[in-house]
């Protein structure tokens, strides 16, 4: 069998087993079992991607392979990864590894609620690896639909409502992209050849650009919205806040992270010079994102709103950085879905398992945690600090980046977004450090949380983890960024001679 | 003409002999053997349902009247797979104390529906077209009013008869304008004579809606939630899915086969009906609570999605209907049938009183959801390829507008599909509906429905198979 299938077979096969098991015991060790698999294999993926490109292969897409489904529309199930794709399954299999040992107690319909979550880990496996708009669409709309079901029932507060309007809005985004996608495929042969989906064969056709104008925004806001574009975020804060720990780890350290792939490589990739001339609408909608998630942020009380309406802003500034559409701020766009992956995946991780001791998510009813729970606060302290950016951490290494891109368009447009998004970083750090006060030190408020235990065994593998991950992103970036730049080129060079067509109006 | 060409009506033929044996079965049976007779029906049809897969000779009879092809014979068969499910989820109701005397004539009237059906779509010339289409709707009115001693039900027959009457009246009436500008009724001579007079478009949008009410076409819907919501659900099931299937089929080939040269004219009258369809049937399903109903509304948005196929004209076109259908089958039938088991069990079928279910009885919620999943049209169930295909035929044509609201429309779909999936699986309920099993012959139906949502979207020989004999307009 092909290797990189087995990055959908192995969940498969771990559904299978779950069924086979009686009770939460069962059901968490073959989880885990198999999702450990999952991260050998990610390893594994990324070593033979680094030693096939030390050795020089220079195929745009790896470990490719592809068969015919429906001959006559020709459909394809084709596969294969760059750099981009490695790193982001790299990310899903560290996040869906961290997010079993998260759920380790999930006592209520123990075995259901491992396949949903699974299901939902197989669908976004699935979607890296294709190379085929069909099947890319089906594990899309595959990853989306177990949320409902994920948060309407383990979920809290207002979880009908919230699992509801989650999905609503992402099937509505499914909705422009069919469109998209359809568009993309009747106007693949321009060259007069047979219609594809496939992304490569469609990269090599011209598209024309009025259909391009037509069909760019139907994809790039069909993708925007799982990547949380302002206005079309507002499924996100009451999404994460009522989903249980796991799902929101999953679906704000991974799942939002389809949109923003899904934005470049589709829409910028395969429409450059539609991404061109719109880009201008998308960076202001984009930099509105990255400040007003950051402000949101401040104005909350409950720890899971605050994450949620961060994830807003950081999510923006990978769409921002996108837009940008020159190497360096890209670059820094991947690393940021990586770091903010990580780092998400670790605070929603953190704020189930104090909420699991404390009861309460809300900051003002706690205070002194360090004193009792020092493992939890000392990992949430370092969450903090690579949110905010702080040299040594991922955070740092995404954000650096992504300015030094983005201030590389000399034009006043340019730089006065650039100049407005980055006030975000001082927004960020302050209600960080706001939570990490209150929160963590001064006295202890409620009697209750004296005797509270630290972390389980299980709790530390998952946190562990993922702290490793945000360390070595940033103390070892080099690694990750030569990958993703080596996959950006050919991408960039279909957006570059185009760029910095800023309408007039705005010059 | 001798024998032998007489047996390229073997599916009308073998039809017709099942309903008179089964006849004479229960005039013969005595009272105490007369349980046999529904089972020996059922393995009967079966060997029909087999038979009508082996390979028959494609030709005309009767100067033109009837004729068949590799495309009739499969739409044939799809409708056979159809009607074998709701016979089988028919089955544990039609032996209940209350329908002890009439069973078997459920049977008949619904073979003798079906045969019109098969007469229908086997049509070469619009007589025999409206004789099978009269064949298929009058036995349907004595269905919708099985339960006699029902208001409920005897309401949905009468509406049911006067809805048919009057369509039918509409559709002859249009048809007499075809034959006084065309000089005939045959399907290839109006097709040769065909051009946009206005008398003969007229005509055509008379024949338009007639159809429209038989597949129950916004604004010709209104008939439908009452008549479905009334009949038994067996009957419900059988009229909008199999009833339903047969008329699109034959609208679709007489519209890529007759009407070839006023295609301007049917695709712009299909867009607006498409839109309507579609989004007034999700607006209405919002707020059913009876299950029924909203299945029902369903249905009406669902028929308007087959107009996308249909509007495409071309050869991708009819295939993505016809697939469509069969999924559409197998979805909905699914749905109906969980609805039926739980209808016998209990007689509850409001979806309060599915609150909870998944806790009680978490086989028939899985499938339920299933089905529901495969009507919207999510991955991995047919469902999502069903409707895949038909966005894709219709974008082939350009409707790029259509396919957005289309895909608009499935989305609203699925927050009412989602609601009964939230009371099966979200909602408490102190007094759920207690854990039952159901006949076999309810599970065989359920299991089949299974299979075909599960299996059909992958493999992808039945798509392509339906795909080679499909046919475009010219």
């Amino acid at each position: 069998m092909h290797f990189l299938n087995l990055f959908v077979v192995v969940p498969a096969l771990t559904i299978v087993a779950i069924l086979f098991t009686r009770d939460l015991k069962g059901a968490r060790w073959a989880s885990a079992v198999g999702m450990s698999i999952q991260l050998v294999l990610a390893g594994a993926l990324v070593f033979m991607y680094l030693s096939a490109r030390n050795a020089g292969v220079a195929d745009e897409m790896l470990f490719t392979a592809d068969s015919t489904w429906f001959p006559s529309l020709n459909i394809r199930y084709a596969i294969g990864v760059d750099g981009i794709s490695v790193a982001m399954i790299a990310l899903t299999a560290v996040v869906i590894f961290a997010g079993v040992f998260a759920s380790w107690e999930m006592e209520f319909l123990s075995r259901e609620f491992f396949i949903s979550l699974i299901l939902l880990c197989s669908g976004v496996f699935g979607f890296f690896i294709s190379l085929d708009l069909f099947t890319m669409f089906l594990f899309y709309e595959l990853a989306v639909i177990p949320m409902y079901l994920l948060i309407g029932i383990w979920g809290s507060g207002p979880k009908e409502y919230s699992a509801m309007k989650l999905t609503l809005m992402l099937m509505g985004g499914s909705a422009l992209l069919t469109v998209g996608i359809l568009g993309l495929y009747f106007h693949s042969a321009a060259a007069g050849g047979q219609h594809t989906f496939h992304i490569l064969e469609i990269a090599k056709t011209d598209i024309p650009v009025t259909a391009q104008r037509f069909f760019f925004p139907f994809t790039f806001i069909g993708f925007g919205i799982l990547g949380a574009l302002f206005p079309l975020h507002t499924w996100s804060p009451d999404g994460h806040s009522s989903a249980p720990t796991a799902v929101s780890m999953l679906h704000a350290g991974v799942l939002m992270k389809l949109g923003g792939y899904g934005c470049f490589r589709v829409a910028m990739f395969l429409m450059p010079e539609a991404a061109n001339e719109m880009a201008w609408i998308f960076i202001i909608l984009t930099t509105i994102s990255v400040v007003y998630g950051a402000f949101g942020a401040i104005w909350q009380k409950d720890l899971k709103y605050i994450n949620a309406y961060s994830s807003v802003s950081h999510c923006g500034l990978v769409l921002f950085a996108l837009l940008m559409m020159n190497q360096t701020a890209m670059n820094g766009a991947i690393i940021q879905m990586i770091s903010h992956g990580l780092m998400t995946a670790l605070f929603f991780a953190l704020i189930g398992m104090i909420y699991s001791r404390t009861h309460t998510r809300i900051i003002d009813q706690m205070g002194g945690l360090m004193k009792v729970i020092p493992f939890l606060s000392a990992v949430y302290v370092i969450a903090g600090l690579a949110s905010l950016g702080l040299p040594g951490l991922s955070g740092f290494v995404a954000e650096a980046t992504i300015f030094v891109g983005a201030f590389q368009h000399a034009d006043t447009f340019h730089r006065v977004v650039t100049i407005v998004a980055t006030t975000s970083i001082v927004i960020t750090a302050v209600y960080i450090l706001r939570v990490i006060g209150i929160l963590l030190l001064g006295p202890i408020k409620n009697e209750h949380f004296e005797h509270l235990g630290d972390a389980h065994w299980y709790e530390r593998i998952s946190t562990i983890i993922l702290v490793l991950g945000i360390a070595g992103i940033g103390l070892a970036p080099l690694w990750l960024s030569d990958m993703i730049n080596f996959s950006l080129a050919p991408i960039i060079g279909k957006l570059s001679g185009l760029v910095n067509d800023v309408p007039l109006v705005l010059n | 003409m001798n024998l032998s060409d007489l047996m390229i009506m073997r599916h009308e033929l073998l039809l017709t002999l099942l309903a008179v044996s089964i006849l004479i079965m229960d005039l013969g049976a005595g009272p105490k053997h007369r349980y046999l007779v529904l089972p020996v029906s059922l393995i009967l049809f079966f060997v029909n349902l087999i038979i009508g897969f082996l390979p028959v000779r494609e030709g005309t009879l009767f100067g033109g009247m009837y004729h068949t092809s590799g495309l009739i014979i499969l739409m044939k068969n799809i409708l056979n797979i159809g009607f074998f499910i709701v016979m089988l989820q028919s089955f544990t109701w039609l032996k209940k104390e209350e329908n002890k005397l009439k069973m078997s004539e459920f049977y008949v009237l619904l073979l003798a529906t079906l045969i019109g059906m098969n007469f229908m779509i086997s049509s070469g010339d619009f007589l025999m077209f409206y004789l099978g289409l009269e064949l298929a709707t009058i036995p349907m009115a004595a269905l919708a009013a099985y339960v006699h001693h029902q208001t409920r039900s005897a309401e949905a027959g009468i509406k049911l008869i006067l809805i048919s009457a009057l369509s039918s009246g509409i559709l002859l009436f249009g048809l007499s304008m075809i034959y006084g500008t065309t000089g005939s009724i045959f399907f290839n001579e109006v097709k040769a004579a065909y051009s946009s007079e206005p008398l003969q478009v007229l005509g055509f949008i008379f024949f338009f809606a007639g159809m429209g009410f038989k597949i129950s076409l916004v604004p010709f819907h209104l008939w439908t939630a009452d008549v479905y919501e009334g009949a038994p659900v067996g009957v419900t099931s059988y009229l909008s899915v199999i009833s339903k299937g047969a008329a699109v089929f034959i609208f679709i080939l007489v519209l890529y086969t007759v009407f070839t040269s006023i295609d301007f004219l049917w695709k712009d009258l299909t867009y607006i009906i498409a839109v309507l369809t579609m989004t007034i049937g999700n607006l209405f399903a919002l707020r059913q609570k009876n299950l029924k109903r909203l299945l029902a509304f369903s249905s009406i948005a669902q028929a308007g999605f087959i107009l996308l196929g249909i509007i495409a004209g071309s050869k991708l076109g009819m295939a993505s209907v016809i697939y469509f259908i069969l999924v559409y089958i197998f979805s909905n039938l699914g749905a109906f049938g969980v609805v039926a088991a739980i209808h016998d069990h209990t007689g509850k079928e409001s979806m309060d009183d599915y609150n909870g279910l998944y806790h009680t009885n978490p086989r028939l919620s899985l499938l339920m959801m299933l089905s529901l999943f495969s009507l919207a049209g999510i991955p991995p169930v047919a469902g999502f390829f069903g409707k895949f295909f038909l966005f894709t035929s219709a974008a082939s044509g350009g409707y790029y507008w259509l396919v957005f609201i289309a895909v608009l429309n499935a989305t609203i779909s699925l927050y009412y599909y989602l609601l009964v999936v939230k009371a099966m699986f979200i909602n408490k309920n102190d007094h759920p509906i207690e854990p039952f099993s159901s006949d076999i012959t309810t599970r065989l139906g359920l299991l089949i429905c299974t299979a075909g949502i599960v299996a059909l979207g992958f493999y992808n020989t039945v798509y392509e198979l339906i795909n080679k004999l499909s046919i475009g307009i010219n």
